[in-house]
């Protein structure tokens, strides 16, 4: 097949984003390959079987686990989405201010120390609010991953919106639209794909995390993450890979729920 | 709208504006992180308690325990080289592991951008989907990959290719190997959501001038994508620093990364004050490094226009 | 004077008794993962109407810096018998007094009265083992009870060491390799010990915990270990073995107390004395693979467990064993640097 010429072709590139994809996968595949191993060990491969499946819905443990960690990484993400378009918004296309450098580092600045050392900061700092007030619900883990959320979902919606043009918003006020629909109509559908990249970043990350929940976390607050780390000293069963492949399925069920409806949009 | 005179009033009126608009981040950035770190700092300062925590005795120790070591058998004071190796470590394997997402990450954020409209979103979330497992599960996937019965070399042997398991497991390659797999959606999620925006029109007139398409590349293309690689640097670069679940993983944990050095401090080394003394130094390099950069990027861009 | 104790006991029984009686309601407790038999929790849920919640923790300094700091709402928690002086000497632990409940009478003689807890005063035995060396026979024909497995490596074992990385567990083996005694601050043992792991290292592959999997799939072919771990390997593989290094060898135990902030010190206390029944003790022994320190509890042990020389320390090794204590700081700091030098 001779192919048209493309402006947007670059020699390999396509070569080298497939050879991703496909090295993104490969383990992927090996690790629901292994949850429906009937072996004990990850280690070797013995015939097919549900039996990890059946052991990870019998355990109370994993599944609240799962649960509590798919709830924080949701509220946390779109809370963190939601400062990060703001701030986005208000450091970008502008004249340098005053303060504008330091919000900049300052909103970047969960990234840059190694999490452990967040983990004790928060820890003797919650610890004093929940005797003092007595809560200790999911509110501080919550918090806590909505401010290490924030900078992952702040990088790619100022990326976005950087050097993006700010005439058609002009227009609309000159239009008389109000601040609020200018950015409904007009930044927003713009911001669109920033803002996509930064929410899933930020639940993925949310999804990650284990040390700042390890030291956060109050009674019966495990998440997947702290559950699979109390286990690495012990041993760890292909039941953590039946659990991945259950969360996977979710994922794509996300996936053709997002893509249906956006079908539906355009 | 805007009436002469007025032009100063307006202005402060918008940077007003923009500081309403950013409160939200930097309140709960100074809630749940920054703020918090300030016990870290003052940590510092004091003498490490006998077992973990600390006593409320100012201590210069910590920090000089940062940069200096005495030697427990000579009683010499020399510089921490432990400490200088490690961190050496730690940055060249971040560098490292940030070259090698760029290089994979560029293209593959490019050919996304470049589908169409309709399926880019798709796309974007094929790249995430793996993240949704467990980043322990995903490393020991890889493990099961490279390991020396695994995947790899049982095919290997399978064609007759090699006669012995090549040991990859446990080399410095595994880790970066490992390294790029966990940290390659962190960057070319943010380069996509730059290369999106990019004006192929621009790309046209440079075709249209008989530019060649790796001139285009380099002068069109990764200049205008500039802000999204950037924000991908530094999104993998940092994180990187302080990892060590990978590392140790995949490299068999036998050397000490930043983020175990730390973590030993306020873990069985029971000595939080030097924990919290070289954190904040790390904390320091980055930041005036990101400084630096912002900086430097941001005169750039006002040269452009 | 004795009026006044005999009406105590009266009081405090006839409290305990109500205790007992109203037991309902929640326990929560925060253990090490993977830890803590599931149908054991139920049967405590089923007889005492009490909902339990399982929290985890990866290492005791975690555990510790945690409760320290307060309010994350535990009731129980399970330390390793190093750190029980710890607790109590920072005021964390409950003086439950376990050494008077009914139960008690179940606790093995050489457990009853430990010195980190004299009289049981705070703690009831939850597991115990040892620490010591895994070796493949296959790969290794040698004598394995000896930290020379690790330290001088046999050429046929060489790049196929691994080492599980808890700093105190290689400091002691390397301490007691060299002829100095637990927690010795003496720098010329100590100056020993570094020249020996430095010189040791280069022949290991790996220092990690993963030590059940990697062993079976061969990519270890010997490694320091627990010994329920070694049980586990070689139940999959006969031709794994525990080793009990002549040069001594570490034995430890983690131990249930209850937290001076509990808020279900009832359910809590009840805990305890649920543990110390031998059928409840060897339930749990079946899931983590530990011995418990129960008498009698063996019974109730899957069969694969009886006997176990992993589980049972043979008689001609017992005497070098080396109960684990706390070091004092100055020596902590001490086997930080090396731990830190070792791995620069």
């Amino acid at each position: 097949m001779a192919r048209r010429f493309s402006v947007q072709r670059q020699t390999g590139f396509a070569t080298i984003a497939i050879i991703c994809f496909f090295a993104l996968y490969l383990p992927i595949v090996v690790l629901v390959f292994y949850a429906f191993n009937s072996a004990d060990s990850l280690s070797s491969f013995q015939g097919l079987s549900l039996r990890w499946f059946a052991r990870a819905f019998e355990n109370r443990q994993v599944i609240d686990a799962s649960i509590r960690s798919l709830q924080i990484a949701g509220v946390a993400a779109t809370a963190a989405t939601i400062a990060a378009t703001m701030a986005a918004i208000a450091t970008t296309r502008t004249e340098p201010y005053r303060g504008l450098t330091l919000k900049y580092a300052f909103i970047n600045q969960p990234l840059m120390v190694p999490e452990i050392v967040t983990a004790v900061a928060l820890l003797i700092f919650f610890a004093r609010i929940k005797i003092w007030t007595g809560y200790n619900g999911l509110g501080y883990l919550i918090a806590a991953h909505t401010a290490f959320c924030v900078p992952f979902a702040y990088l790619p919606i100022r990326a976005r919106l950087e050097n993006m043009d700010s005439t058609l918003e002009k227009a609309a006020a000159d239009l008389y639209a109000t601040p609020w629909n200018a950015f409904r109509y007009v930044t927003l559908p713009l911001l669109w794909p920033g803002i996509l990249a930064g929410f899933m970043l930020a639940f993925v990350i949310s999804l990650d995390d284990v040390v700042i929940t390890e030291f956060v976390k109050s009674a019966g607050q495990d998440t997947l993450p702290t559950y699979m780390l109390g286990q690495i000293r012990r041993t760890i069963t292909p039941e953590m890979n039946a659990i991945s492949a259950l969360f996977l399925l979710l994922s794509i069920c996300v996936v053709i729920v997002f893509f249906v409806v956006n079908r539906k949009r355009v | 709208m805007t009436q002469p005179g007025t032009i100063e009033a307006e202005r402060s009126r918008d940077i007003r504006k923009r500081w309403l608009l950013s409160l939200p981040a930097l309140l709960i950035v100074l809630l749940a992180a920054t703020g918090p770190l300030l016990i870290v700092l003052l940590y510092s300062f004091l003498t490490p308690g006998p077992y973990g925590d600390v006593l409320w005795k100012p201590s210069p120790d910590g920090w000089i325990g940062v940069f200096l070591e005495r030697d427990i058998f000579t009683e010499t004071l020399s510089l921490a080289d432990a400490h200088v190796s490690i961190f050496v470590r730690s940055v060249l394997l971040s560098l490292a592991t940030t070259l090698v997402t760029l290089l994979f990450g560029f293209p593959t954020a490019y050919f996304i951008a470049t589908r169409p409209e309709r399926t880019r979103e798709l796309w974007l979330l094929l790249i995430t989907i793996p993240f949704w497992t467990n980043l322990l599960i995903r490393t020991f996937a890889v493990l099961q990959i490279i390991r020396n019965e695994g995947l790899i070399n049982t095919l290997l042997m399978k064609f007759g290719l090699i006669e012995r398991p090549i040991q990859m497991l446990f080399t410095d390659g595994a880790i970066l190997t490992g390294m790029v797999y966990v940290y390659l959606p962190l960057m070319v999620l943010p380069v996509y959501a730059n290369l999106e925006k990019l004006d192929f029109r621009l790309v046209e007139a440079a075709y249209d001038l008989y530019a060649t398409p790796f001139r285009v590349l380099t002068k069109i293309i990764i200049p205008l994508a500039k802000p999204g690689l950037i924000a991908g640097s530094i999104l993998v670069f940092i994180p990187a620093l302080g990892a060590y679940v990978t590392p140790s993983i995949l490299g068999g944990g036998k050397n000490l990364m930043l983020g175990n050095l730390i973590e030993l401090q306020f873990g069985q080394g029971r000595n939080w004050p030097l924990g919290s003394a070289l954190s904040i130094t790390l904390m320091l390099i980055v930041t005036v490094a990101l400084l630096v950069y912002v900086r430097n990027v941001g005169s750039q861009e006002k040269r452009h226009g | 004077m004795k009026r006044i104790l005999a009406g105590l006991a009266v009081t405090t029984a006839v409290l305990a008794y109500a205790g007992l009686a109203q037991a309902a309601g929640e326990l929560n407790i925060y253990n090490w993962g993977n830890y803590t038999s599931p149908d054991m929790i139920k049967k405590f849920e089923d007889t005492y109407k009490v909902k339990v919640t399982i929290t985890d923790y990866d290492s005791n300094d975690t555990a510790l810096a945690k409760v320290r700091q307060g309010g994350s709402g535990f009731d129980m928690v399970v330390p390793s018998q190093n750190y029980i002086p710890i607790w109590i000497s920072e005021g964390l632990l409950l003086e439950s007094d376990p050494g008077k409940m009914e139960n008690f009478k179940n606790v093995a003689k050489e457990w009853a009265d430990p010195e980190f807890d004299k009289g049981r005063k705070y703690t009831v035995p939850w597991a115990m083992g040892t620490v010591g060396t895994v070796v493949n026979s296959d790969v290794y024909k040698g004598d394995i009870n000896t930290w020379a497995i690790v330290f001088d490596t046999p050429a046929e074992l060489k790049g196929k060491v691994n080492v599980v990385p808890e700093m105190n567990d290689v400091i002691d083996a390397a301490v007691l390799y060299n002829g100095g005694t637990k927690c010795t601050g003496d720098l010329t043992i100590l100056k020993k010990v570094r020249d020996t792991l430095v010189k040791a290292k280069p022949n290991w592959v790996a220092m990690e915990y993963g030590t059940i999997e990697k062993m079976l799939s061969g990519d270890f072919a010997a490694s320091s270990d627990w010994n329920g771990s070694a049980l586990r390997q070689r139940l999959k593989n006969p031709a794994i073995h525990y080793g009990y290094p002549k040069e001594g060898f570490v034995f430890w135990s983690d131990n249930l107390a209850v937290l001076k902030d509990a808020k279900n010190v009832e359910n809590a206390k009840l805990f305890q004395n649920f543990m110390m029944d031998p059928e409840n003790a060897g339930m749990n022994s079946g899931f983590h693979r530990y011995a418990n320190g129960i008498a009698g509890s063996d019974k109730f042990m899957p069969a694969d467990m009886k006997g176990a020389p992993e589980i049972d320390v043979p008689a001609q090794f017992a005497s070098v064993g080396v109960p684990s204590m706390t070091c004092p700081p100055q020596v902590q700091e001490l086997y930080t640097k090396i731990w830190t030098e070792l791995q620069k």
